[in-house]
């Protein structure tokens, strides 16, 4: 703030603060009680019949507002306010902040430093880690993963042990600090409609849904020259383009028909962003250890 | 009684049609208002109502139109009807102003339509309390210009020697709402209902919320205190108790209000020294609110048997209670720490309808009880027994309404700042809505009994104006001019 401004705040708060100041105190003196002179009651005006007693300022509401105004100005000797004047207290808002931060980092190596060179499978061992991954994970990750990540449309499921990248430790880490960006390219222009929709018929025979046989077949020579390149012959998808695999009856974008013409017409685009710069490693490294043994409950179960 | 005694003379032939018209349509417009809050707060208790009418029925797109209907619509006509009423009888003159006069009612009913047709279609400029657009924003100017010729010429010809407090009230809020609502809407339009603001970042939420709290400070506050000032002695029958503590609060409360809007900002990119100030002035505000509160309570004393049998009086008492209880919660939450828990919770929601439904639309009911029969040339509201179930739907209503924002408020800002030893937080954001669940179910039915209480009102209002007798069957008839 240039010095103009500056001394523009503090004047117009000290003017302010001095005229309700001389207000106050200049109409202490000369209201009469109206119990104390029955005789000289009413101010003498009279509005539609309203008339005006002059009782003089409640005592207490006096003090009050005497305590406030001398509370101000202690305040405004602590703490900034007046313009550029910082205060003799010296807080400022960023130096408070940086010092809870500060504290709170501090807090944080103790608590999870020993998880930053402990492998995600021996995290996933201790019960406690696994609390406090489910933590952050609840807090950062739930909102398109859901609360029990599950999934949603569009949000893979974490706790099926299907992966599009990818389940061992170091794929989920990789996952979580860089992100990933999911690109089905549009073939409604490569291989045309009537491509398009004998596609759909082998993809749903893949995963032994209900189909029409004869577009299927049509439908395999299409899927052979084209999809199979990121897909591969066998269908089972590609972790390292992050192709998911069409035979396993479990869908991101739906298995209806029509959804799947669509991802395959118009193609998909799909982002989990980097957290690398969102969350500390040692927590990232609480989450994977989460997200990698919510998958092993799933095999477990099975 | 001395000098200064008012010029008597006859009794001018004040202006009550326009009156009249303010007081119909602040009927309709409390209703219409108040049922798009009851509508909205159902939507937050159980969200598949949003469904309705997509997009049109969307929360996001009725929210501000519940607030620009109770604010401008309701509360905007009973300021209208109450500040001709008073000015004209506390000056002792007709209504200045000519076409004015029934511009400022046809305009600002426009504006109020136009408002009803363009949030739920969506248009908006973003800015709360001040989401209209361009075109709208220059008919409330107009209006507002006439509706400050209309008054202050009134009170130039006036016959009294003195101008009343009320009207020193009524003055000081028309002027800022007019400074606020054109500096608050300077913008760049771009397209017919589409504009941007000429300020930017913190500036822009700057700007907003000085425009924001004195929509509260100067045209909920200070307005219902000239209503305040008029209806409450001349209601009791009692003169006004302290003219020098008129004096002090009034010069204290609007200095000092213009400066509080920073603490809407605490903790955001708004320069320190400015929430210092803005946080400093909001709790200097505290006794000069309370002024108006004890003005009006000690008027009382020596009345308080009247509370007995005149519900209306009942309205005033216990808007003024609310109005003590919000203006001291208000200074309380500008404080930095306090405002750490209570920003952006439930908490918020409940302090502004303690001042909302227990301050403003409270004695903003007992005027209008206090009006109607005098407009019609009636005794009395044609069934007490109905303002008296008025009275407790909306005190009960209103109870239960803060009490659950109190509940919810706490709740959140408590499950928000819990963290774990670990350093997580301890709950996720949704398990505080889940939390919230009652709290919402218990407003919408404080809500909704408040609502109810104004179906009352309208009911007695139709039967004032349309019959002679009242409930008793009793002949509810004036002839003569009423004595004032």
């Amino acid at each position: 703030m240039s010095t103009f401004w500056s001394v523009w705040v503090i004047v117009l708060t000290l003017a302010n603060l001095a005229l309700i100041t001389w207000v106050l105190f200049a109409n202490r003196k000369v209201a009469v009680d109206d119990q104390a002179e029955p005789e000289n009651k009413t101010t003498g005006h009279v509005y539609d019949g309203i008339e005006e007693y002059d009782n003089p300022l409640p005592k207490w509401w006096f003090m009050l507002f005497i305590a406030t105004l001398v509370f101000s100005a202690v305040y405004l000797v602590i703490y900034p306010g007046m313009g550029n004047f910082k205060g003799l207290g010296g807080w400022s808002s960023v130096g408070a902040l940086e010092a809870s931060q500060a504290k709170a980092q501090e807090k944080f190596d103790e608590q999870f430093g020993i998880y930053l060179d402990m492998p995600i499978e021996e995290i996933a061992q201790s019960p406690q880690a696994l609390k406090m991954g489910s933590r952050i994970f609840a807090n950062n990750c739930a909102v398109c993963h859901g609360a029990d990540a599950g999934g949603n449309f569009g949000f893979p499921n974490l706790t099926d042990n299907a992966w599009l990248y990818g389940g061992t430790p170091e794929k989920i880490l990789e996952t979580l600090y860089n992100g990933r960006q999911g690109m089905m390219p549009p073939q409604g222009p490569v291989i045309g409609e009537e491509g398009v929709k004998n596609a759909t018929e082998y993809v749903l025979s893949l995963n032994g849904l209900e189909h029409d046989k004869a577009m299927a077949a049509e439908g395999q020579k299409v899927f052979n020259t084209v999809c199979m390149a990121c897909h591969g012959m066998d269908a089972k998808g590609n972790q390292l383009l992050g192709a998911p695999n069409l035979t396993d009856d479990l869908w991101l974008y739906g298995s209806d028909r029509a959804q799947i013409q669509h991802t395959i017409r118009s193609g998909r685009s799909n982002m989990m962003p980097a957290q690398k710069d969102k969350l500390r490693e040692d927590k990232i490294r609480l989450v994977a250890a989460y997200v990698y043994n919510l998958s092993k409950q799933d095999e477990e179960q099975q | 009684m001395t000098t200064t005694v008012a010029k008597t003379g006859p009794v001018p032939d004040y202006d009550y049609n326009i009156v009249r018209q303010f007081t119909i349509m602040s009927v309709v417009w409390g209703i219409f208002g108040m049922g798009m809050g009851v509508l909205i707060a159902a939507q937050l208790a159980w969200p598949e109502l949003n469904d309705f009418w997509q997009p049109f029925s969307h929360f996001g797109r009725l929210r501000p139109l519940h607030t620009n209907a109770v604010i401008f619509a309701f509360g905007g006509s009973v300021l209208f009807a109450t500040s001709y009423y008073v000015v004209q009888r506390t000056c002792q003159v007709r209504l200045w102003g000519g076409w004015l006069i029934p511009f400022t009612f046809w305009g600002w009913q426009a504006v109020i339509v136009a408002a009803a047709i363009t949030l739920p279609m969506g248009f908006t400029s973003t800015k709360e309390y001040a989401e209209l657009e361009w075109p709208i924003d220059i008919l409330i100017a107009l209006v507002w210009v006439a509706y400050a010729l209309v008054f202050f010429g009134t009170i130039m010809k006036r016959r009294t020697s003195h101008i009343y407090v009320a009207n020193w009230f009524f003055g000081a809020y028309i002027v800022t709402i007019a400074v606020l609502h054109i500096i608050n809407n300077l913008e760049i339009p771009v397209a017919p209902f589409k504009s941007y603001s000429i300020y930017s970042g913190t500036k822009d939420a700057m700007i907003q919320w000085w425009y924001g709290h004195n929509a509260v400070g100067f045209f909920l506050t200070a307005a219902f205190l000239g209503i305040m000032y008029y209806f409450v002695p001349k209601q009791a029958g009692r003169p006004v108790y302290s003219y020098q503590l008129s004096i002090v609060h009034f010069w204290a409360l609007i200095s000092l209000y213009v400066w509080a809007g920073g603490h809407h900002l605490h903790y955001s990119a708004l320069p320190d020294w400015a929430q210092s100030l803005a946080m400093v002035m909001s709790l200097i505000l505290l006794a000069p609110s309370w002024g108006g509160m004890i003005n009006g309570i000690m008027t009382l004393s020596g009345a308080w048997h009247k509370l007995r049998t005149d519900p209306t009086l009942r309205f005033l008492v216990v808007s003024l209670s609310f109005y003590g209880m919000s203006t001291f919660e208000g200074p309380m939450m500008s404080i930095k720490t306090v405002n750490a828990l209570s920003h952006n919770t439930d908490w918020t929601v409940g302090h502004v309808h303690s001042g909302a439904l227990g301050w403003v639309a409270m004695i903003s009911i007992g005027a209008l009880y206090h009006l109607v029969p005098v407009l019609w040339k009636r005794r009395e509201m044609y069934s007490t027994k109905l303002i008296n179930a008025h009275f407790w739907l909306a005190t009960v209503g209103t109870v239960l309404y803060i009490a659950a924002m109190w509940v919810n408020g706490i709740t959140q800002g408590l499950m928000w700042r819990a963290f774990n030893a670990d350093g997580t937080l301890t709950y996720s954001f949704v398990e505080s809505v889940v939390a919230s669940h009652p709290g919402y179910v218990v407003r919408w039915l404080g809500g909704a009994m408040f609502l109810l209480g104004m179906l009352l009102m309208a009911y007695n209002v139709y039967r004032t104006i349309t019959e002679k007798v009242n409930d008793a069957e009793a002949d509810n008839t004036v002839r003569a001019v009423p004595a004032a």
